[in-house]
C-alpha cells in the first residue's frame, strides 16, 4: 500500500463517501466508511446491511456513494457480497458480462453489530465457509442504535439500552459482549483484524490488507455512538482512543497461515504489552458515558465496576496469550 | 417451421435443470429442500464437469439463496435459484426485494405445502403465499413445460417493458418426481433464444444515464432509503411493469412456439369453446381433467377447461373472454387462504366477472392440500356438481372441500 503512508497521503486520496449525508454530528461510522474507502485499490462495489449507515447516507433520491452500493436487507450483506463476487468470477471465466472489462473487482461490506452478531450472523458464518473473496467490515457501536438504542450481541454488559435498561432490581444488560473477531478468526479465513477511528492509519492499513488478501477478510472497528451511548459528539475519537487505553477493545490482527491463526498486536495495543503500566482503569472509560453511569450514581456499584474490569483483564490476557505475549 | 429437438427422459426437476444448463446462466445460489432438490444436484454435476461456466453457490440457506442472486443480478449477471414450500417462506423478505429491485432473477419453485405439519407433497400454499410479491408466477402443467418454461423465463424477466423476477412452478412429485418424455431443443438454438442480458438504463446521482447495474466506472445506488416522497412512484412503476408483462409473455410464448412447435400464452383452453360446464385451475391437475373432459364429451357432455399459466400477472381479459359465455364454472384451488371467503384464485375468477354483465356462476372446489391427490373420478365428481349447478342455475354451496374426510 505504498501510496499511503502518511495521513498527508490519506488526505490526499479522494473521498468516495461524500459529506452531506445524514449521519449524526459525532457519529464514528462515517468516519471509518470514510477512511475505509480511502483504503481501496481500485473498482469496488460496497454492500451495505441495514442500519444507521445505510439509512443516512442513501436518502432517496441522494446518495453520498461515489462507488457502486447496493443495500438488500439486515441479515444478507454477506450472501450479498457472495452473489456480486461469483458474478464477478462467472464473468471473468468467459471473459463475457459487464464486470468482465475489469481485472479485479474488491467487494466490500459494511455492517452494524446487529447485522454481524446477531441476524446477519448465519449468512456471515456462510461466506466465510465458502470463502468468497470479500472484506466485511463491521462498524459496532454496540446496540440497535437506528431503531433507537437497543441491545444487541455485542452491548457490553452493565450497559444501558431501550431493552435493557438500568432498573432498580437489573443493572443494564446481563450478557457479556460476544467475541466476534476471535469468531471470525476460528473460521480460518485469510485476514481478522480489530481496528479503530482513533488510530486512523492502522485501521486504513488493515482495510487495504483485506481487501488485498485472497479470500473472506474481517475488520471489526469499535464505532463510538454519541447518541446511544450518551456522550457530547466531539468526544467520539476520544472514546475510541479509550476503549483501546484501557484495553477494553485491544487491537490486534490474526491471519490464516499454514493451517495456523497467528495472532499479532497492533502498534497500540503492542505499547502496553511492552508497558502494563500503560493501561487505563476501565473506570476511566466507563465514566465518560451516561450508558454507564448507573454504575456512578446514585450509588458508587464497585462490585460491577469490578466485575467489567475483571472482564477487561480476562479478554486482554487471553489476546495477550493468542499473540504469544504470555 | 420447429427446429428439430431431441426427446429426453427427464423428470420435472431434471427438465429445469437441463434447461438451465443450456441457458449457463452466470450465477446459480441454492439450497437443497424436497421436492426441489434434484435440481440443484443435477446442476452441481454440470457444474463438476465443466458444462457450465457458472458459478454455483452453494449457500447455507434458501434466504442466502435468493439474497445471493440479488448481488449477482444486481452486479449484471443472469442469476437463477429453485426452492419449495419452507424455502420460499423464508425467502419471503428477499421476494419483495428481488422484484422491488427491478432483479430478472428466474427462480424454480417445485410446489409443496407449507408445514406445520411437515409435509414433502404437492399443494400451491408456497406459491400463492408470494403471489403479491412482485414476482412473475408461471404455473406448468408438465415437464416439457417446465423445460420450455424455464427457457422463456429469461427473455420475460429480462424483457425492458419488464425487468421482474419469474418464477416458473411446477408441481412437486407429481411433476418433479415423474419421468416423461421432453423434447429438448439443441443447445445452440436456446442459446440463441435467450441471447444476452442487455439492461436498461436510469440516472444516476450525478445526473448520468448508466445501466442498472452495479459498475464501478458508473456507480448507482441500489436499495436506497425510499421515504413517502418517492415510494409510492416506485411501486408505481413495479405496477406499470406487471401490466406491460402479459403482452411480453404472450409474444415470447409465440415466437418459441415458432421454434419449437409448442406456444405458449397467459391462459390454455381446452375444448372450451362450445363449453357450457367448465373447470379453471393451475398445474398438473389441469392435465388430468383433460382426460375426464374428454371422457364427458363422448357422453355429449359440453364439458371444457381453462388452465390458467401466468397467474401473476394475472390474465384478466383472457379469463373472461373465454368463460364468459359458460353456465357454471369451477374454480379449483390447491391451497387454503384461511379466514377468506374461497381460495385465492377462486377469489381473483370471480372478481373479474364483477364488472360483466353476464355472469357465469362461480363455485371453488379446494382440493389436493399435502398432496392429497386428485385422480380423475374425483374430478369428475366436480363436474357433475357443475352440471347440477348450470342446470339448476343455483349454487347451494360456494366453497367445497374435495376429497377430504367429513
Amino acid at each position: 500500500m505504498s501510496e499511503i503512508r502518511t495521513l498527508k497521503d490519506l488526505a490526499q486520496k479522494p473521498d468516495l463517501l461524500m459529506s452531506g449525508h445524514r449521519l449524526c454530528a459525532g457519529c464514528a461510522a462515517g468516519i471509518i466508511a470514510r477512511l475505509a474507502l480511502k483504503a481501496t485499490r481500485g473498482p469496488t462495489i460496497v454492500t451495505n446491511a441495514t442500519g444507521c449507515l445505510e439509512v443516512a447516507t442513501t436518502i432517496f433520491p441522494y446518495s453520498s456513494w461515489k462507488v457502486p452500493w447496493i443495500h438488500n436487507a439486515f441479515e444478507n450483506a454477506a450472501a450479498t457480497a457472495s452473489g456480486i463476487e461469483a458474478a464477478f468470477r462467472a464473468m471473468k471465466r468467459i471473459n463475457k458480462g459487464p464486470l468482465a472489462k475489469y481485472e479485479h473487482v474488491d467487494v466490500m461490506v459494511f455492517a452494524g453489530d446487529g447485522g454481524t452478531y446477531d441476524i446477519g450472523f448465519q449468512s456471515l458464518s456462510g461466506a466465510f465457509e465458502r470463502g468468497h473473496d470479500f472484506l466485511y467490515i463491521l462498524y459496532d457501536n454496540e446496540a440497535y442504535m437506528n431503531t433507537g438504542i437497543q441491545r444487541s450481541g455485542s452491548t457490553p454488559r452493565c450497559a444501558w439500552t431501550t431493552t435493557s435498561p438500568a432498573g432498580t432490581v437489573i443493572p443494564g444488560k446481563r450478557e457479556w459482549k460476544k467475541p466476534i473477531a476471535r469468531i471470525a478468526a476460528e473460521h480460518e479465513i485469510p485476514y481478522v483484524a480489530t481496528a479503530s477511528p482513533a488510530y486512523p492509519m492502522d485501521l486504513v492499513k488493515k482495510v487495504r490488507k483485506g481487501l488485498e488478501v485472497e479470500g473472506p477478510a474481517f475488520v471489526h472497528v469499535l464505532s463510538p455512538c454519541t447518541r446511544g451511548w450518551r456522550y457530547p459528539p466531539e468526544k467520539t475519537i476520544k472514546i475510541a482512543k479509550l476503549a483501546v487505553e484501557t484495553c477494553f477493545f485491544p487491537l490486534w490482527e490474526a491471519e490464516f497461515k499454514n493451517g495456523e491463526i497467528v495472532y499479532t498486536l497492533s502498534a497500540p495495543s503492542e505499547r502496553i504489552a511492552r508497558k502494563p503500566e500503560l493501561k487505563k482503569p476501565i473506570e476511566e472509560y466507563l465514566k465518560l458515558q451516561g450508558r454507564f453511569s448507573h454504575l456512578f450514581r446514585p450509588k458508587r456499584r464497585e462490585d460491577l465496576i469490578n466485575e467489567i474490569q475483571q472482564w477487561v483483564d480476562r479478554e486482554w490476557k487471553l489476546i495477550l496469550k493468542r499473540c504469544g505475549k504470555l | 417451421m420447429a427446429v428439430k429437438q431431441i426427446v429426453m427422459g427427464l423428470n420435472g426437476d431434471e427438465a429445469v435443470a437441463y434447461a438451465i444448463k443450456q441457458v449457463d446462466p452466470d450465477v446459480v445460489a441454492a439450497y437443497p429442500i424436497t421436492p426441489q432438490t434434484i435440481i440443484v444436484e443435477r446442476f452441481s454435476e454440470y457444474v463438476a464437469n465443466g458444462e457450465v461456466h457458472t458459478e454455483f453457490v452453494a449457500v447455507e440457506s434458501e434466504h442466502s439463496a435468493l439474497s445471493a442472486c440479488v448481488g449477482a443480478a444486481a452486479a449484471g449477471a443472469r442469476a437463477f435459484t429453485a426452492t419449495a414450500a419452507n424455502g420460499l417462506a423464508l425467502m419471503w423478505e428477499i421476494l419483495y426485494i428481488a422484484a422491488s429491485c427491478r432483479l430478472p432473477i428466474v427462480m424454480a419453485i417445485v410446489n409443496r405445502a407449507l408445514s406445520a405439519p411437515i409435509n414433502i407433497h404437492c399443494d400451491h400454499s408456497d406459491a400463492m403465499g408470494a403471489r403479491d410479491s412482485g414476482w412473475i408466477q408461471i404455473f406448468c402443467e408438465n415437464s416439457q413445460e417446465a423445460y420450455d418454461s424455464t427457457i422463456q423465463a429469461w427473455r420475460i424477466a429480462e424483457h425492458p417493458d419488464v425487468q421482474l423476477p419469474v418464477m416458473v412452478c411446477l408441481d412437486g412429485f407429481v411433476l418433479s418426481h415423474t419421468l416423461e418424455n421432453v423434447m429438448t431443443l439443441p443447445n445452440d438454438i436456446v442459446k440463441k433464444f435467450v441471447g444476452e442480458r442487455k439492461f436498461v438504463t436510469v440516472k444516476n446521482h450525478f445526473g448520468k444515464e448508466v445501466p442498472l447495474i452495479l459498475d464501478p466506472e458508473n456507480p448507482i445506488t441500489i436499495g436506497p432509503l425510499d421515504l413517502y416522497d418517492f415510494y409510492f412512484e416506485h411501486k408505481m412503476q413495479q405496477i406499470d411493469a406487471m401490466g406491460k408483462a402479459p403482452k411480453v409473455i404472450e409474444e415470447i410464448g409465440k415466437e418459441y412456439g415458432e421454434l419449437s412447435g409448442r406456444t405458449y400464452g397467459l391462459v390454455h383452453p381446452y375444448k372450451l369453446e362450445d363449453a357450457e360446464i367448465a373447470i379453471v385451475g393451475l398445474g398438473s391437475t389441469m392435465g388430468t381433467a383433460k382426460i375426464v373432459v374428454d371422457k364427458l364429451r363422448e357422453k355429449g357432455v359440453k364439458a371444457g377447461l381453462l388452465r390458467v399459466r401466468a397467474f401473476r400477472p394475472f390474465p384478466v381479459r383472457q379469463i373472461v373472454e373465454n368463460l364468459k359465455d359458460k353456465k357454471a364454472i369451477g374454480v379449483l384451488d390447491r391451497a387454503a387462504s384461511f379466514g377468506a371467503y374461497g381460495g385465492p384464485l377462486f377469489n381473483e375468477v370471480r372478481n373479474v366477472f364483477y364488472d360483466q354483465d353476464i355472469r357465469p356462476l362461480i363455485s371453488n372446489y379446494i382440493y389436493g392440500l399435502g398432496g392429497r391427490d386428485m385422480p380423475p373420478q374425483r374430478l369428475m365428481t366436480i363436474f357433475e356438481d357443475l352440471q347440477k349447478i348450470a342446470e339448476t342455475r343455483r349454487i347451494e354451496k360456494t366453497v367445497k372441500y374435495i376429497g377430504v374426510r367429513g
